[in-house]
């Protein structure tokens, strides 16, 4: 990973508006580079994570939202929404995406955050 | 301006209590507390621990000075309060320090007994109570060599120990025949004194005190019968009574103890009072589950929250000697009307004597291998019916024979570190046992969270939990409490159901709300289980709430590990007729279904379905006239049947039709977990109905009904429920089974422990022998089935919950 990133405005698409994602559950941007879950908490937060569980990969997009976590479907894994983080003791990450709304239209860029591998 | 909260006694009973409020209502008081000794709070049972000198005192301080100051709280220590003025509502100490209180928590605890003999006062003479005894104790094995423990009960022989253990020539006295005589029955009580013997102690057993001799400080102990006993030291340690005076002398109501009802209250309503100093329901307590329990519910009404209540503890003891394993809980003593079960090698120093009444366990004598101890006493508490595992209850929990280990005769401890526990995560014997000392682990939820060792089926919980008492020793806590629904919450699966159909909650932030709920939204635990008992409670009336469940039940398929999804139609009783058969080739074809299966339920399985493609198939196999087979939920899953009398020579009844008309009733049916049913032809039953949640096995006469069995985790044969007539009948024992189990399983209990927990005769009188009660919940259940019995993939092919199947943008 190059030291200094560049992010150009061109790494934000529209994605959708709020109300397209369910309220403590999320929906998946698919992409050739790996899918995107974007989810919604209960107090409208967005939070977007690459969409597999650092554990065997289970699609995070699927999991029962709660708080500010995902479970994963698989194995149940925890993944923190804020962080990206797995919930400790259990180990690991899945990249973090920048995404925001602006006039109920929700953005999403595609150059992930610094400090997870699994991007 | 905040309320005044005083608490008088600065010990494990009113500390514990304003824990429990500041984690409530933190804001809610000024809270000044009174302490009669210089210290700040510390951990009294551990006092053993500290005289033996495997603990010193730094070590068992709870709440050291910092934690006041940080909470706020005023603290007196070493100031006895002397008054309390119940009219201006202020206490005073003996040095004249005054307190003004809205609420007032008196936990004064107990002060030892002395017994009234001439020579009590002397120098030397103490009780065992607190850390200026133990100070007294230990300052005295320095300079003396011989003391005299008068009371061989748990608190006399836990000091007899220590002092023994410091250097002195202890004797205890006791008047009763037997050691321990509250905790223990005849044969342990002998192992117990012979154990104590070979460590050094002696004993007088039926010795009666008489007069306790010397001139300046203590000599010696004379005994009823002549004996004198050499004595520098003689601690008293014949029972506790309730420190009562300052409640008495204040004008509370106090008969042994303060009299308080179920919410903690004295007589005086802004007094509280709990700990030792307390009767409740006509009981005193001196061990330490019941304080901690009473606190809790003190603190939640000192919060204003009002829904706790006491009501009574039942307990179990531990000796905290090292290296003597002895456990006791309940009534162990029996009655006229109890049995008991009994093992004893005296030999190997073992004995074990569970007391039953009506196949429950009413108590329970261990001494030697104390290692079920909490298994005994969890079947005590959920009054268990034990009538399937009597003859190897005292064998202890391991030999129950969990799945897959089938026949475990050596114990956990035997095993080499490379044997696999947890088969479902590969976790061996030798990872678990270094996690949990590297990690400090204490508890099976640690245990699960650091190795996922048990976390999956669970069947290999009682292995990982003996490791656990293995590997901890006498620190692996055998208290087990109360189990929450989740860590969202304190209150159990009953509690919570109790609530929700009691004070109408009907949504799921109302029971959030209501019951205090920790957590904004809950967990991915709770809210599944609180979607169901919603469902259950208020058919036709709550509101599904999608998010709240897990994947499967969202989508109405079974999530694969790749990320696709399996789709299984329901095939009637399992009987199926050449055109579906071809309609299900087609659409396989169709959409390039990767693998077709034939499942154990005699279904069709489509695996390797994407998400996307779901309500197209759906559509196709709903013209075709399929309906979803819920192979997903925890529902009623399928009905397995034979052919029957239509073809098989051996066949009594129509056991295909029977399937099918049990599964055109049942089919919809969420349930606490997966339901599983078959009818068998005849009792060669070869469709396996005896491991089916609801079995039918016809016979010539009619049909008989069999429940709780699974052929899963744990194998375990149904038990036989009743024999009926008529198809009808079938039909309504099966309709009032599931909805007694719907309404009171715990969610994800399979009926296969359920009937073990409430026992088979409960399920008989609810749905058997009371024919009206079973004739109501069967009417509940038909009830309930209007509103399921709506094919979920029909409405989705037709474009419900779009959302969930395709995705919100593509990019690329």
């Amino acid at each position: 990973m190059s030291a200094v990133k560049m992010k150009t405005q061109n790494d934000w698409i529209e994605i959708g508006t709020l109300d397209d994602i369910p309220r403590q559950g999320a929906r998946v941007v698919k992409r050739v580079d790996g899918d995107i879950a974007v989810f919604r908490t209960l107090d409208d937060t967005l939070f977007a994570l690459r969409d597999r569980c650092p554990h065997k990969g289970g699609q995070l997009s699927q999991g029962i939202v709660y708080g500010n976590k995902v479970a994963c479907p698989l194995h149940d894994w925890k993944i923190s929404l804020d962080t990206g983080m797995a919930v400790a003791p259990d180990e690991g990450c899945a990249a973090r995406f920048p995404v925001r709304v602006e006039s109920g239209k929700v953005f999403l860029s595609l150059t992930p955050d610094d400090g997870c591998p699994n991007s | 301006m905040n309320e005044k909260l005083v608490v008088i006694g600065n010990g494990m009973a009113g500390i514990r209590a304003v824990e429990e409020l500041l984690k409530l209502a933190p804001e809610k008081y000024d809270i000044t507390v009174f302490g009669a000794e210089p210290h700040p709070n510390y951990n009294r049972i551990l006092l053993s621990p500290v005289l033996t000198g495997e603990k010193q005192f730094s070590e068992i301080v709870s709440n050291d000075d910092a934690w006041y100051v940080e909470h706020g709280i005023t603290l007196h220590k070493g100031k006895t309060v002397t008054e309390i003025n119940r009219k201006q509502r202020y206490v005073k100490a003996a040095d004249g320090t005054t307190a003004a209180y809205d609420r007032l928590l008196i936990a004064t605890g107990s002060n030892p007994f002395m017994l009234p003999v001439p020579g009590k006062d002397l120098p030397g003479v103490i009780g065992f109570r607190d850390f200026a005894d133990i100070e007294t104790m230990l300052q005295a094995a320095k300079e003396y060599r011989h003391a005299v423990v008068i009371g061989g009960g748990l608190l006399g022989l836990e000091a007899a120990n220590g002092l023994m253990k410091q250097g002195m020539k202890v004797t205890v006295v006791h008047l009763p025949e037997v050691l321990m005589e509250r905790q223990l029955d005849t044969p342990a009580a002998k192992m117990l004194k012979k154990s104590l013997e070979d460590r050094g102690l002696e004993f007088v057993l039926q010795g009666v005190t008489e007069e306790i001799i010397g001139k300046k400080r203590v000599q010696g102990v004379r005994l009823k019968d002549g004996r004198e006993l050499t004595a520098d030291l003689v601690v008293m340690a014949v029972g506790i009574r309730p420190n009562i005076e300052l409640a008495k002398k204040s004008g509370i109501y106090c008969e042994r103890g303060i009299v308080v009802n179920d919410t903690m209250q004295s007589y005086d309503p802004s007094i509280y009072a709990v700990g030792e100093c307390v009767q409740h329901r006509g009981q005193t307590y001196g061990l330490v589950a019941p304080l901690f329990e009473q606190a809790k519910v003190c603190a939640n009404h000192l919060a204003h929250f009002g829904i706790a209540r006491y009501e009574g503890s039942i307990t179990s003891t531990k000796l905290k000697v090292t290296g003597i394993d002895l456990f006791s809980a309940g009534n162990f003593s029996g009655g006229p009307d109890t049995e008991e079960i009994v093992l004893q090698d005296a030999g190997a120093g073992m004995y074990k004597k569970v007391v039953l009444k009506d196949n429950r366990i009413q108590g329970a004598v261990m001494y030697g291998d104390t290692m079920d101890g909490a298994w005994y006493f969890q079947l005590m508490r959920d009054g268990t019916d034990v009538s399937g595992l009597r003859d190897k209850l005292l064998f202890g929990q391991a030999h129950l024979g969990d799945a897959g280990h089938g026949d475990i005769k050596s114990r956990v401890v035997a095993m080499a570190d490379s044997t696999e526990i947890c088969g479902c995560n590969g976790v061996c014997k030798g990872t678990i046992v270094k996690t949990i000392v590297d990690k400090k682990l204490f508890t099976l939820e640690e245990v699960r969270a650091h190795t996922k060792a048990s976390s999956s089926c669970g069947s290999c919980t009682g292995l990982v939990e003996n490791l656990l008492a293995a590997t901890l020793g006498g620190d692996y806590s055998t208290t087990p409490k109360k189990k929450p629904l989740c860590p969202c919450t304190e209150h159990t699966h009953d509690e919570v159901r109790l609530a929700i159909r009691n004070q109408s909650l009907k949504t799921m932030l109302s029971v959030f709300k209501t019951l205090e709920w920790t957590t904004p939204d809950g967990c991915n635990k709770c809210r599944p289980a609180l979607n169901f008992y919603l469902l259950v409670a208020w058919p036709g009336e709550y509101v599904d709430d999608n998010q709240s469940r897990f994947i499967n039940e969202r989508v109405h398929a079974n999530i694969q590990k790749d990320g696709t999804y399996s789709v299984i139609p329901r095939i009637w009783g399992g009987e199926t007729t050449p055109g579906e058969l071809r309609a299900l080739a087609e659409i396989a074809e169709k959409y390039e279904v990767p693998t077709v299966h034939i499942t154990g339920g005699q279904r069709i399985d489509f695996l390797g379905i994407k998400k996307e493609t779901l309500p197209l198939i759906w559509g196709d196999l709903t013209k075709a006239g399929f309906v979803s087979g819920h192979a997903y939920g925890k529902a009623m899953r399928t009905v397995k049947t034979c052919v029957g009398k239509n073809w098989c020579r051996f066949g009594t009844q129509d056991s295909t039709t029977m399937g099918i008309g049990l599964e055109k009733m049942t089919w919809g049916t969420w349930t606490p977990h997966k339901f599983k049913l078959a009818v068998s032809g005849c009792p060669r039953n070869c469709a396996e109905a005896t491991i089916k949640d609801f079995g039918v096995v016809c016979v010539d006469s009619g049909y008989e009904l069999h429940v709780g069995g699974n052929g899963g985790v744990k194998v375990r044969a149904t038990d036989f429920l009743c024999a009926v007539k008529t198809p009808e009948e079938v039909l309504e024992y099966c309709a009032a089974f599931l909805q007694v189990y719907r309404e009171e399983a715990h969610y994800l209990e399979r009926t296969a422990p359920w009937v073990e927990r409430i026992g088979l005769a409960y399920i008989k009188k609810r749905v058997v022998e009371d024919a009206e009660s079973r004739k109501q919940a069967a009417e509940r259940y038909r009830t309930s089935q209007r509103y399921s019995q709506i094919d979920p993939w029909a409405e989705r092919a037709k474009g419900l919950d779009k959302h969930e199947f395709i995705p919100l943008k593509l990019v690329g």
